[in-house]
């Protein structure tokens, strides 16, 4: 039972699912807006679940001292003043919630994706050491792309900014669609594998 | 005399300023719109299109230009009448179409996309033809994947270093089907980990993957009899927030030093500061994400990287489990019927352009998606 319940019911909203894609009708708008709102409302639930083990993992760092417990007792202040704050003032424009995610979570966001340009300039320096035949080439070939978007490219020569683009749209291209056709037949493959319960690692993998 | 060249006149006038529309109730949809076709415009600036429901006089709903022949009207019920007349509008002059009428029906089936389901009936079957293959004892041959030969070596390394591991399944949900190949390849990675006695660390962004992952895991240790080496708060959640979690998970790799890295699933912008902060604390890292624009960044970071369909494909590969076996087969299959249709579809196009042989565009229309 613990393992045919879940498994019937994959196969039943699997194939609901699939009909679901084929029919514009109104009925079947309904029923996948009602999914959709199952699962917004499950994730509500496993939300707690969640809460409980961001929690216990890291009260756990906090009474053994493990190293850099105190960042623990930051993430559990946190956890506790956001929440009284919410709970107790609401996420109203001027609630104080808003105030820490405007001031505190979004420049925090945005440093840490602003590390990204750093990091790309080291991964490129790794990339383009002219080892190989096939590192040389990419190293070439992102040169001219690279010359080609910016102006200097078209003062050097007016060639720089067309090759750039065939270089784009065509063979970068051709290999971003061939592994693309190879994701989706690799998607259709696994939902089929699911739904007919050939493939049951979500399960814990007894087959 | 001068009757007949007026009778001619308005005749040619009748010609030139004829206007006449045709109401349908637009197909493949909800039943919540109804196409307004030109069938014969006029020589005309602009078009003004009236709209009369029952019971209601005409009201302008919008404007066509000159060279526009049809009008989609998206504010209609389902299932009452609308009646139409577009007028078209030269200097001073206005000409009045007919009037036509229609109800928006919904419908059941989406008949512009028959070809997915051709498409997809046909992938099926090559799939479900070589599982049956396979489970009548087949051997079949899948070409070696280097990524997914280096887990074994990967678990081996963290146990003789006594690290973890450290396997992060994405920032994706449990929706995204880049999310569940990560997790079953959780899952084939937790039992060699339990095997090892290894520790192994999955932090999670989504409370439903947390969910899932807690239960591949335990399950998997159970399999292979360390129910007791299971630890629970080596699967956890840190938050929905993507940079958050991102820093998170960097610090993990900053203070725990994980001697092998797992990156599998869906991944955007963190993908490279995950990989690079990976990469910079020695750790052996493998991974792979459908997500194309991610792919440059993993290859370049990482040891091994499984590029795509590789990514799909690893269940089965560390399984080796016949029947899954079997699936990557048909998948092939697939691929070279895709192969088949873009050399026989470029060629169509070619010819199309002659025009003898124009009725070809008629069967590249088929492959268009909608």
């Amino acid at each position: 039972m613990q393992r045919s319940l879940p498994l019937g019911l994959c196969f039943i909203m699997g194939i609901l699912m699939i009909l679901q894609f084929f029919s514009p009708h109104p009925i079947s708008q309904q029923f996948f807006d009602t999914i959709i709102k199952w699962i917004r409302i499950i994730s509500a639930f496993a939300l707690v679940l969640g809460v409980r083990s961001i929690s216990l993992r890291h009260i756990e760092t906090v009474k053994r001292r493990k190293s850099g417990y105190i960042y623990s007792i930051f993430t559990l202040l946190a956890l506790v003043v956001t929440a009284v704050l919410g709970l107790v003032f609401g996420i109203g424009p001027k609630a104080p919630i808003r105030t820490i995610f405007n001031n505190i979570l979004v420049p925090l966001g945005a440093t840490m994706f602003s590390i990204l340009a750093f990091y790309m300039a080291s991964a490129a320096y790794r990339a383009f050491r002219a080892r190989t035949i096939e590192a040389t080439l990419l190293l070439i070939a992102a040169f001219i792309v690279m010359l080609g978007m910016v102006p200097i490219g078209n003062w050097i020569s007016p060639h720089f900014p067309s090759i750039a683009e065939w270089l784009l749209s065509v063979p970068n291209m051709a290999a971003k669609r061939g592994i693309l056709f190879g994701v989706a037949l690799g998607v259709i493959a696994t939902s089929l594998k699911i739904i007919l319960g050939i493939e049951r690692g979500w399960l814990g993998g007894r087959r | 005399m001068r009757r007949k060249i007026l009778l001619f006149n308005l005749f040619i006038f009748s010609l030139i300023f004829s206007l006449e529309i045709e109401v349908l109730d637009t197909p493949n949809d909800a039943g919540n719109s109804l196409t307004i076709l030109i069938k014969k415009p006029a020589a005309v600036d602009y078009y003004e299109v009236y709209r009369k429901e029952e019971g209601k006089e005409f009201s302008l709903i919008g404007k066509l230009t000159k060279e526009e022949r049809s009008f989609l009207d998206d504010k209609v019920m389902r299932g009452k009448l609308y009646t139409y007349q577009i007028v078209g509008v030269r200097d001073t002059f206005k000409i009045f179409s007919n009037i036509s009428s229609a109800i928006a029906k919904a419908q059941f089936f989406n008949t512009a996309r028959i070809n997915v389901l051709v498409g997809i009936i046909i992938f099926s079957f090559f799939i479900l033809y070589f599982i049956k293959k396979a489970r009548k004892g087949e051997r079949l041959f899948i070409r070696r994947i280097s990524g997914l030969d280096a887990v074994e070596e990967a678990v081996g390394r963290a146990t003789e270093m006594g690290k973890p591991i450290l396997f992060v399944p994405g920032i994706g949900s449990v929706a995204d089907i880049a999310t569940i190949a990560a997790l079953n390849i959780l899952g084939e990675v937790a039992k060699k980990t339990a095997e090892y006695e290894t520790t192994l660390l999955v932090p999670n962004r989504d409370v439903l993957v947390y969910t899932v992952a807690y239960e591949v895991v335990k399950e998997a240790y159970s399999n292979v009899g360390r129910p007791d080496a299971f630890k629970e708060g080596n699967i956890f959640y840190i938050t929905d927030s993507q940079f958050a979690f991102t820093a998170a998970v960097d610090g993990i790799m900053v203070r725990e030093k994980p001697a092998t890295n797992f990156f599998l699933g869906t991944f955007y912008a963190e993908s490279l500061i995950l990989a690079e902060t990976g990469a910079a604390t020695g750790a052996i890292q493998i991974a792979g994400t459908d997500m194309v624009p991610q792919l440059p960044f993993f290859i370049v970071a990482c040891d091994y990287t499984l590029i795509g369909e590789e990514l799909y494909a690893a269940s089965a590969y560390l399984s080796r489990e016949p029947l899954l076996l079997g699936s990557l087969k048909g998948q092939d299959y697939g691929k070279l019927i895709i192969l088949l249709i873009l050399l026989i579809g470029s060629l169509l196009l070619l010819l199309s352009y002659l025009p003898s042989f124009s009725f070809f565009s008629k069967i590249i229309e088929f492959f268009n998606v909608s």
